[in-house]
């Protein structure tokens, strides 16, 4: 080996050795230059393959975009930042090895990460013990406040009661379906939503609760079931917290057996621009959703934001979503909070980040509050034929998020307060604290 | 209630406005303060201006509500001048029909959202009951039944009075018969009446009628109102086990069109073969991108991008299939977990190429006009997507059979998998035999991806999800036996469609898996099992 290389570069000719030498020195040159500015690194933690991949990339390069922005502003305290990013492949157990590759291996002093509540669930214990931070941006089912994770999505009190609120008063829907695939947020949020539903008056037999596994591709019979319970002569609607891939054929199962929105309303806590993208939007005309944030709404944050989305991915059709928002909203947030006590260290940055506002792109102001949710506007749209939504409704002003919900027994006396009680689950009949975090 | 509050004010000022306005040219009637509402672009106001324009018998409301539908009324703001964008493309003032040349910068169309699509429904019901089109006037009465709407009764009268058209007579009387089953001041006898056409009717929208009445009914009425909904719901239970049998039928299709190619390559020539789901897949790109380069060339042939996909995923499904088995697969005859392992890298690795190449998100294949929609029989809905899928399904058995029976290469095949050495002796290429095969089995799970392109997401795991499902059916059915594939992907698809209603999808699916394994453990062989010596080779 070693007598074949020194055969190699004696055969090299003049000029080669000049442009060798030449690199070499260049390269050197290079990671000294590296080493004199130093950088503090953002940790990625979304899954690039597997099943989650389909709605995790973006996330990924959302991160990487705001990273770029923020390096032309100059970074983050003169230094620049730098993207760590890791693939978990969609594997949970993956999530929490991965989690302390990151903190432990390449010392990041922030992650934005995760999707599944599977997965969050998975990287706690790691984020806990290494005491690390992660911004989760997704809509999740609520019953936790960490002091490590800040949660940029939507609780449900911030999605899906407000949805069924919009159906009640403007369609005036009697009879509930609530479809969900068969995991923890949609179980969640239907036992919230069912306790919700029958502190207005809705009986027992006007809800229809169905779980489907998940990828679920056949729907007829579910389909037909809804057709079913929507002929009991009160108007019908369904609350979808259907997971993924298996709404492109729910979705399509509905066209082709004729259930129009004007007939049974869908409305959907996991359909966004990104997942429209794959179907044919034609037969979904006037179907809801219930987010934080759609890429059509008009203010001029969000245009620039659209704008230089599109050109970052050199894609002008790229459609932006409400996890990326909230992604946005949690790194302008963590900058913020940084700059404010000018140090990445974890202890200093959580106890900071409460109270910290950050503009949302829908023309608000959104605030980190002592229970590590944030405060969002919330909207309804419906589909349009371009894949688009059409804002239907929104509420008044921007709603807390609640870390407990109020709508269940085992959860209603409960806050999270990591300013005051410097606890996660306080129980206020009690006065006490249940413990570190749920 | 504050903001209702302040939407009624606003209307009111905006009223006031108006009338200030347009008092001195006293041309502006009712009929234009109701379109000129249109451009409010307020909800409210909107469903107001459909009540008004409806209800004015101006020869412009028809136009003016079914463009409200399509997308085609705009409206200006800043004017508060509304347009109607014809489709034939020619643009009218709406409110005095007047032609106009072209519409302005800042005008967008009038948006409506469900409550007003209905109200829409319902005018335009109301207004195209008279339409010369027979088709036409079913959906009117189809709308009209909907909205029970009393308004609606003198025209049906008049209308019913001049029908010819059986059917449409038909959907008129049923039409009439709700409203008058909703009108407070209609006889006992009438309401009676309406009840037994009804009745007669007998699917889900009129049991959602007659359930839907309150209580106050006399109590004749009511008896009959009762006596009807169980004589219908009987009824739409015997149609619910058709339908039932139906989805087994189009599950079993779909499984066994997944299997097929797996019933080749893992039956007939024993490779366990885990990259079979993403030859599906492959197939499914294929489709995708024939349907890309139609949409940006020749639009006109969308309808036949599929038939134009089958034989082109057929070929490249199959060239890739002959590239592994020459590549990996042939150098690990007879060491079946290594196959396992091996494919299943493979899997991965077609998986994460796709994903490069185009991109982790679904992508659009779109359903041509033939496989959209459905149609009633009796009282089930069949899509024409899931039965075309049956029929395709069916074809490809029929054909894979033939060449199997009748020709050379079957011939071949059948021999090479029954007796490797005595094929080979007989002078029978048995290795490219081999490569043959499974590129044949290849090609027919790529034909597979083309079908369930249809109904599934086009995403790099659509292979996945039918991986588990087409092993199940092929040892289910009798590993080495066409045959036992059909009848098993039939079996489970109709045992799985019979356990859904009754244990909920998630619980169906286990208990199918739990049935398969105590099945196997019967008889392991499968439902049709091979016998004699070719069992043993």
């Amino acid at each position: 080996m070693l007598t074949k290389l020194t055969h190699d570069i004696a055969t090299l000719s003049r000029r080669r050795w000049l442009a060798a030498t030449a690199g070499l020195v260049l390269g050197l040159a290079a990671f000294s230059n590296a080493k004199a500015q130093e950088t503090i690194k953002v940790g990625v933690l979304h899954s690039l393959s597997g099943t989650m991949a389909i709605s995790e990339t973006t996330l990924k390069d959302t991160i990487l975009f705001l990273i770029d922005e923020q390096n032309k502003k100059g970074g983050v305290m003169g230094k620049k930042l730098e993207a760590v990013v890791v693939d978990p492949a969609s594997n949970w157990p993956l999530f929490a090895e991965k989690a302390r590759e990151l903190i432990t291996k390449d010392k990041v002093s922030v992650v934005f990460g995760c999707w599944t509540s599977v997965s969050r669930k998975s990287v706690l214990p790691v984020f806990k013990e290494l005491n690390s931070i992660l911004f989760y941006p997704v809509q999740y089912e609520g019953e936790e406040s960490e002091r490590n994770v800040f949660y940029t999505g939507a609780a449900p009190n911030q999605q899906a009661i407000p949805a069924v609120d919009y159906l009640m008063k403007d369609e005036k829907v009697k009879r509930w379906v609530l479809a969900g695939t068969d995991y923890v947020y949609p179980r969640t949020t239907n036992k919230i939503l069912e306790a919700y539903l029958k502190s207005k008056g809705v009986k027992q037999e006007d809800i229809m609760i169905n779980y489907t596994p998940f990828g679920h591709s056949d729907w007829q019979t579910i389909v037909a079931d809804i057709k079913k319970f929507g002929s009991a002569g009160k108007k019908t609607a369904v609350v979808s917290t259907i997971n993924g891939d298996a709404n492109v054929p729910f979705y399509k199962e509905l066209g082709n057996q004729g259930i129009k929105a004007t007939d049974i309303p869908v409305v959907a806590f996991s359909v966004g621009e990104e997942e429209l993208a794959g179907i044919d939007t034609k037969p979904l005309l006037g179907h809801l959703a219930a987010w934080n944030y759609f890429q059509s709404i008009k203010s001029p944050e969000n245009e620039k934001f659209i704008k230089a989305w599109q050109a970052y991915t050199k894609n002008p059709k790229r459609v932006t979503n409400d996890p990326m928002e909230a992604h946005v909203i949690g790194f302008d947030m963590w900058v913020k909070a940084v700059e404010k006590v000018k140090s990445t260290d974890p202890d200093k940055v959580i106890d900071a980040l409460p109270g910290i506002e950050a503009k949302n792109l829908t023309g608000g102001t959104s605030k980190m509050l002592p229970n590590h949710h944030i405060t969002k506007p919330v909207f309804i749209g419906e589909i349009k034929a371009n894949g688009q939504f059409d804002v239907v409704w929104k509420t008044p002003g921007l709603v807390a998020g609640d870390a407990w919900s109020k709508e269940l027994d085992g959860s209603k006396d409960l806050i999270g307060d990591w300013v005051g009680k410097k606890c996660g689950n306080y129980n206020t009949k009690t006065n006490k604290c249940g413990g570190q975090g749920s | 209630m504050s903001a209702n509050f302040l939407d009624r004010f606003r209307a009111v000022l905006l009223a006031i406005l108006f009338a200030a306005c347009f008092a001195v040219p006293a041309l502006a009637g009712p009929f234009e303060d109701a379109v000129a509402k249109f451009a409010n672009d307020d909800f409210s106001d909107t469903d107001e201006a459909i009540g008004a324009v409806a209800t004015s018998g101006n020869p412009l409301a028809f136009p003016i509500i079914s463009a409200l539908q399509d997308g085609r009324l705009s409206a200006d703001p800043d004017t508060k001048k509304v347009f109607v964008t014809g489709a034939d493309g020619k643009i009218i003032d709406a409110a005095t029909g007047a032609a106009v040349d072209k519409l302005p910068d800042n005008a967008a169309a009038v948006r409506l959202n469900n409550r007003l699509r209905r109200a829409v429904e319902a005018a335009l019901g109301g207004l195209t009951l008279l339409s010369p089109d027979p088709a036409k006037r079913i959906a009117a009465a189809q709308s009209v039944f909907k909205s029970h709407d009393e308004n609606a009764l003198p025209v049906i009268d008049g209308a019913l009075a001049k029908e010819t058209n059986k059917a449409v007579k038909a959907a008129f009387t049923e039409a009439r018969a709700a409203i008058l089953l909703y009108k407070s001041d209609a006889t006992e006898l009438e309401k009676l009446e309406a009840v037994a056409v009804i009745k007669a009717r007998g699917d889900q929208e009129a049991m959602a009628l007659l359930t839907g009445l309150g209580s106050d009914l006399p109590p004749n009425v009511a008896r009959a109102v009762t006596t009807a909904i169980a004589s219908i719901q009987s009824n739409l239970q015997m149609w619910s086990m058709v339908q039932n049998a139906w989805y087994g039928l189009s599950l079993g299709s779909v499984l066994l069109l997944a299997a097929i190619g797996l019933a080749i390559t893992f039956g007939v020539m024993g490779v366990i073969n885990m990259a079979h789901g993403e030859m599906v897949m492959i197939g499914a790109y294929t489709t995708f991108v024939v349907q890309e380069v139609i949409r940006t060339r020749y639009p006109g042939l969308f309808d036949y991008s599929l038939l134009i996909a089958v034989p082109l995923a057929f070929l490249v499904a199959g060239a890739i299939g002959v590239l592994i088995e020459r590549g990996i697969i042939r150098f690990l005859y007879g060491r079946p977990l290594e196959t396992l392992l091996a494919t299943w890298g493979l899997s991965l690795v077609l998986q994460q190429a796709v994903r490069t190449m185009f991109g982790p998100t679904n992508r659009e294949v779109g359903n041509p006009s033939w496989m959209s929609g459905a149609f009633e029989l009796g009282q089930i809905t069949i899509t024409y997507n899931r039965l075309w899928i049956l029929c395709f399904t069916l074809a490809v058995f029929v054909i894979l059979l033939a060449m199997l029976r009748y020709t050379a290469l079957g011939l071949e095949m059948r021999a090479v998998t029954q007796n490797r050495r005595m094929a080979a002796s007989m002078g029978i290429a048995t290795s490219r035999v081999d490569a043959l095969t499974f590129g044949l089995g290849s090609g027919i799970a790529g034909i597979a991806g083309v079908a369930l392109s249809q109904i599934d997401n086009v995403s790099p795991n659509l292979g996945q999800s039918y991986i588990i499902d087409s092993f199940m059916v092929v040892v289910f059915g009798g590993v080495g036996n066409l045959w036992g594939t059909l009848v098993g992907a039939f079996t489970l698809g109709i045992a799985n469609k019979f356990l859904e209603p009754v244990a909920g999808a998630v619980l169906g699916k286990i208990a199918i898996l739990v049935l398969i394994i105590l099945f196997i453990q019967k008889r392991p062989r499968g439902l049709f099992a091979l016998k004699g010596r070719a069992v043993e080779a």
